[in-house]
C-alpha cells in the first residue's frame, strides 16, 4: 500500500501582524486596512527555504520517518540556482551519501508534483521510500497584496509502501501555460495578473476537469470526498471549484490564511498536514490539489495508522509556537526590502573557502563532533587529540552528532556592537547534557529572554551572507526551548 | 627544573608615546616617539642594540607584516628584528623575546617595542580580527565586549552576586581608573567620571555599558633591557629587574570540555601561580605593591583580581567596593589609568603597563607616585575568556 508513512512541518516562529503592515501603508492606500486582519508567518533573517526544509524533515524523522533513499525538495525560492539544494538538506541531517536527490521548482505546484514523482517511484518499486519536502520563503514588494497573503513555511512527507497513514488512491494532472504570475530569471519579485481573471479563467476552468478525471480514474464519487485541500488566496475561488465539481461545500479545508498565510509550493502539504493533525479520521477520503500552470489532483484514503502518527511538532505545533511581530520595519529588513546602513563593521569580506567547507562538511553542515573511544567524552569540534585533560588520546574520535543534543546556557551576552540583522547579537556558551560544549549564536531570541541555565536546542540556520559572491553560509544555532 | 628569569635581566630604559586619537601620527611616528624616550632613558645609542622584538597585532590597519617597519622607522643597524603577535598580549610577548635574549647571553642589549595604529579604520572599537578559514564558518558572531561580558553572567551565577551589585562594582572599577587617568598626561582619557555616569551609559554588550569598555587608541611603548651587571657597569643605580615572566595559553579545554564554569581565566591562574613561584612570592596579597591588569573591560579586571590571587575567590566585589584597589588602597590597580584611560593599541599595551610599574618603582611617576612600591606586576591578556593568552610579569627593585 503506497502512501504517506510519516510527516513533519515547520512554520517560523515570527508572525507578522497584518494590521502592522496595513498601518504602514494606510497613508498611501486607504484600502489597506481591509487586509489588515490576522497574521502571516515570517522567516527570521537567518531562515530560508533550506533551513525551514531541514526543520520539516527533522520533524518528519521524529514522527516515525526513516532515513530515505531519495530526497525531493520542492521550492520556488531555492537559495541556490546552481548547487543541489536538496543536498544541503540531506547533509545537514546526515542522511548519508547513498541517496538520490532532486530539486523541483518553477511552479506553485512544485510541492504536489514532487509528491507525485515520489509516489510513482515507490509505487513502481524503483525506490522503497522517498522524503518529499516542500518549502518556500517568497519575497514580495512592499505594499503589494502578496505581502499580506504570503507566508513562510515548510512541510515534509515520507512516501513508502508499508504502514501508510494516508494511502495513495490515484491522481490526475493537467498542464496548460496559464500565466497568473511569473518571475523571470534573475528577477527578485513576481509579476501578477488580475485576480478576477485568474479566478474565472484559471481556477474555475482548469481545476474542475482535472478533479473529474481523478475521480473517474480512482472510481471515487464526488460525494465521498471528505476533505478538499487546495490553497488559494482569491476569495471564493475554492468554493467555486467545489461547487462546480459536485463536492460538498463543507469539505473545504482551512487555508490557514489567518494564522500563517500561503506558503507557496509548500502550502498544499502544509494544509494537508494541518488536516491530518487535527481533523482527519481513518476511512476518510482526502483530495489534494496543487495549482500552477495547470494542476495536480491527488486522492488519498486515511488509514488506521493515522492514530499513532504523531511525534513531532507538525504544522499545528509550529503554529502554536508563535511570536507576534508588530514591527513592519523589521519585516522589511529581514526580507532585504530596504537599503540599510549596516556600518563599516559589515564590510568585512565573507569569502568561504570551499575546500574547507567540503573537508569539514559533516561538522559545518551536519553538526557532527566527536566522541572519544577511550574516555567517552563528547566534543565539538572533533580533533585528532581528545580534549579531555585526563585523556588527550590521539586519533580515537568517532563521529558524534550534536543535532538532537539538549543543553543549557552557561554564559551569554546581548551584543550591540557586532553587526547582525537582528541586534543585539545573542550568543553564549552552551553546555550539552551528554558532554561537549561550544560558544554558539542564539536565534529566535529577544532581549531579556535568556539567562544562565536557559535550556536550548540546536537549529540549522543561515550563518552569514556573502552578498558579493551570492554565497550563503549555514551553521547551527541555539534556540531556547 | 628551570631556574627561571628572576634578576637575570634589568630594564635599562623605557619610553611611552602619548596615547590617544593621534590623527597626526602614523605607526612610524609613534614608534619613534616611544623609542626616543627609551633610548635616552637607557643612555645608549642604536649601535649598541643587538636585537629587537616588535609587537603589532592588526597588520591590516597598522604597518603590515614583518619586522621591516621597525627597522626602517628607527634606521636600526641591520640587526635582527622579530615581529611577534599573540593577540592582545603581543606587547608582553615582545618584551619576553628581548628579556630571554639577554638572559640567554645571546644579546647584551635588546629592544622590545610595540605599536598599534587603530584609528585609521574609520569607525570606533577594535577592527575585526582575521580568524582564518575555518573559524568564521562556525564561531559565534560576536565582538570583544560580548565575549568578555559572558564572564559577568557566569560569575554572578556562580557566586550568587545579583546583577545590580555586580554592575555597581564594575562601575566602581571604571570610576577608579578614570580618577587615576586624570593624573596621567600620557593617557588618552584624562577626565573623571561618576558612578552614575558609568551605570547609566549606553549598553554595548549586556551587562557592559560604554564606561565598562576601554578606549581605542593609537600608541607605542618601548623597553630596552640588559643584564644587571651591564646596567651597573654603565653607572646605573635604582635598577629594576625582572622577577618573573610567564605566559599561559588555552588549549581548547575551556572551549570544548565540560569543566570550566566560565567565571574566571584558567590561563591567568596558571600564569600567576608560575610567576609567583618564579619571583619567590608566596603571599601575593601582602607582597605585591601595585599592578596593572588587562582591564579591556571592567569585568575582566574584576575576575582577574581573583585569578591573580589578590582577592579570595568570590570576594572581589567586596574588595572593590571597599577601595582595596583604589589609588589609596592597599594594592593600587591601574594607577596610570589602565587600558580604561590609555585605550588599547594592542601591540603596545603590555609594554605600556610595564612602563608605569617601572616609573613607580624608580619613584618617577609624578603626581601618581605611590609610596615606595617595591614589587609591580602586569597582567596582559589576549583572546577571550573561553580561549586566550595570559601573560604575567613581575618586576621590582634589584
Amino acid at each position: 500500500m503506497t502512501g504517506i508513512t510519516s510527516f513533519g512541518g515547520y512554520i517560523p516562529k515570527l508572525r507578522m501582524q497584518r494590521a502592522s503592515i496595513a498601518g504602514a501603508h494606510k497613508w498611501a492606500d486607504p484600502g489597506a486596512a481591509l487586509k489588515g486582519k490576522g497574521e502571516r508567518s515570517m522567516c527570521n533573517w537567518d531562515e530560508d527555504a533550506i533551513t525551514m526544509g531541514v526543520e520539516a524533515v527533522r520533524d518528519c524523522l521524529k514522527s516515525g520517518g526513516v532515513i530515505p533513499e531519495a530526497v525531493y525538495f520542492a521550492s520556488t525560492t531555492l537559495p541556490f540556482q546552481e548547487r543541489q539544494n536538496a543536498g544541503i538538506i540531506s547533509t545537514a541531517l546526515s542522511l548519508g551519501e547513498d541517496l538520490s536527490v532532486l530539486d523541483v521548482t518553477s511552479s506553485q505546484r512544485a510541492g504536489t508534483s514532487a509528491l507525485l514523482q515520489a509516489l510513482a517511484a515507490v509505487k513502481g518499486d524503483q525506490l522503497d521510500n522517498v522524503m518529499v519536502v516542500a518549502s518556500d520563503h517568497r519575497r514580495s514588494k512592499s505594499a503589494s497584496p502578496q505581502e499580506f497573503t504570503f507566508g513562510d513555511g515548510a512541510a515534509a512527507v515520507q512516501i513508502g509502501n508499508k504502514d501508510a497513514l494516508l494511502e495513495f488512491l490515484g491522481s490526475h494532472s493537467i498542464t496548460v501555460d496559464f500565466v497568473d504570475h511569473f518571475r523571470g530569471a534573475g528577477e527578485d519579485f513576481d509579476y501578477q495578473w488580475e485576480e478576477r481573471w485568474i479566478r474565472d479563467e484559471g481556477y474555475q476552468k482548469i481545476v474542475p476537469p482535472a478533479i473529474a478525471k481523478a475521480l473517474e480514474k480512482t472510481g471515487i464519487k464526488a460525494d465521498d470526498v471528505n476533505h478538499f485541500v487546495m490553497p488559494a488566496t482569491i476569495g471564493r475561488a475554492v468554493q467555486g471549484i467545489v461547487q462546480k465539481s459536485g463536492l460538498d461545500n463543507t469539505v473545504v479545508c482551512d487555508t490557514l490564511h489567518q494564522q500563517c498565510g500561503e506558503t507557496g509550493a509548500a502550502h498544499p502539504l502544509v494544509m494537508l498536514l494541518n488536516l491530518l493533525e487535527t481533523d482527519a479520521k481513518a476511512g476518510e477520503t482526502v483530495m489534494l490539489v496543487g495549482f500552477g500552470q495547470g494542476c495536480d489532483v491527488l486522492l488519498f484514503k486515511v488509514t488506521e495508522a493515522i492514530s499513532n502518527s504523531r511525534g513531532g511538532n507538525g504544522i499545528s505545533g509550529s503554529l502554536a509556537n508563535r511570536r507576534e511581530e508588530t514591527n513592519y520595519q523589521k519585516f522589511l529588513v529581514f526580507n532585504d526590502l530596504v537599503t540599510l546602513e549596516k556600518g563599516m563593521r559589515a564590510e568585512k569580506d565573507s569569502k568561504t573557502a570551499l575546500t574547507v567547507l567540503y573537508r569539514k562538511r559533516d561538522m559545518l553542515l551536519g553538526l557532527i563532533g566527536g566522541k572519544c573511544t577511550q574516555c567517552g567524552t563528547a566534543q565539538f569540534p572533533r580533533q585528532d587529540i581528545c580534549v579531555n585533560p585526563q585523556c588527550h588520546e590521539s586519533h580515537c574520535q568517532e563521529p558524534y552528532s550534536f543535532v538532537e543534543e539538549a543543553g543549557q546556557i552557561q554564559s551569554w551576552s546581548a551584543d550591540y556592537l557586532t553587526y547582525t540583522m537582528n541586534p543585539p547579537s545573542h550568543y553564549g556558551m552552551i553546555v550539552f547534557d551528554n558532554g561537549g560544549r561550544f560558544m554558539s549564536d542564539f536565534t529566535d531570541v529577544e532581549v531579556g529572554e535568556i539567562d544562565v541555565g536557559t535550556r536550548v536546542k540546536m537549529v540549522f540556520r543561515i550563518k552569514e551572507f556573502d552578498h558579493s559572491r551570492g554565497f550563503i553560509r549555514y551553521f547551527w544555532k541555539g534556540v531556547p526551548v | 627544573m628551570a631556574a627561571g628569569i628572576k634578576d637575570k635581566v634589568a630594564i635599562l630604559g623605557m619610553g611611552c608615546s602619548k596615547f590617544g586619537e593621534r590623527w597626526e601620527a602614523g605607526a612610524e611616528e609613534l614608534i619613534v616617539e616611544a623609542y626616543e624616550e627609551a633610548i635616552q632613558d637607557a643612555g645608549v645609542d642604536r649601535s649598541q642594540l643587538d636585537a629587537a622584538w616588535f609587537s603589532t597585532a592588526m597588520e591590516n590597519v597598522n604597518v603590515g607584516k614583518g619586522g621591516i617597519a621597525l627597522s626602517t622607522a628607527l634606521r636600526l643597524p641591520n640587526i635582527a628584528v622579530t615581529r611577534v603577535e599573540n593577540f592582545c598580549a603581543s606587547g608582553s610577548e615582545a618584551f619576553r623575546g628581548a628579556v630571554y635574549a639577554v638572559a640567554s647571553g645571546a644579546c647584551d642589549i635588546a629592544l622590545a617595542l610595540g605599536v598599534e595604529k587603530l584609528k585609521d579604520t574609520g569607525y570606533g572599537g577594535l577592527p575585526a580580527a582575521e580568524q582564518g578559514t575555518l573559524n568564521p564558518l562556525w564561531a559565534a558572531t560576536g565582538s570583544a565586549p560580548g565575549n568578555f561580558a559572558q564572564l559577568a553572567s557566569a560569575y554572578g551565577a556562580k557566586h550568587g552576586v545579583n546583577k545590580e551589585d555586580l554592575k555597581r562594582a564594575l562601575a566602581h572599577i571604571s570610576v577608579k581608573s578614570h580618577a587615576n587617568g586624570v593624573k596621567n598626561p600620557k593617557a588618552h582619557l584624562q577626565k573623571a567620571i561618576t558612578e552614575e555616569q558609568a551605570l547609566n551609559a549606553p549598553m554595548i554588550a549586556e551587562p557592559l555599558g560604554l564606561f565598562d569598555c576601554c578606549g581605542v587608541s593609537d600608541g607605542a611603548a618601548a623597553a630596552i633591557v640588559t643584564t644587571p651587571e651591564i646596567a651597573k657597569s654603565m653607572g646605573k643605580d635604582n635598577i629594576v629587574t625582572i622577577k618573573a615572566l610567564q605566559l599561559s595559553l588555552s588549549n581548547g579545554t575551556e572551549a570544548a570540555y565540560n569543566a570550566w564554569d566560565g567565571s574566571y581565566f584558567h590561563t591567568t591562574r596558571i600564569a600567576a601561580q608560575k610567576a609567583y613561584k618564579e619571583a619567590g612570592i608566596d603571599k601575593p596579597r601582602d607582597q605585591v605593591s601595585m599592578f596593572e591588569c588587562h582591564d579591556c573591560f571592567s569585568i575582566t579586571e574584576l575576575v582577574t583580581m581573583e585569578d591573580l590571587y589578590l582577592s579570595a575567590e568570590g570576594t572581589v566585589v567586596n574588595d572593590v567596593m571597599d577601595g582595596f584597589y583604589d589609588a589609596d588602597g592597599q594594592i593600587p590597580c591601574q594607577i596610570d589609568g589602565g587600558l580604561k584611560c590609555f585605550g588599547h593599541p594592542i601591540g603596545a599595551s603590555g609594554i605600556r603597563m610595564l612602563y608605569e610599574m617601572y616609573l613607580q618603582i624608580q619613584g618617577r611617576a609624578g603626581d601618581r607616585q605611590l609610596s615606595n612600591p617595591s614589587i609591580g606586576m602586569t597582567h596582559n591578556l589576549g583572546g577571550s575568556p573561553v580561549s586566550n593568552v595570559a601573560s604575567v610579569c613581575i618586576i621590582g627593585a634589584a
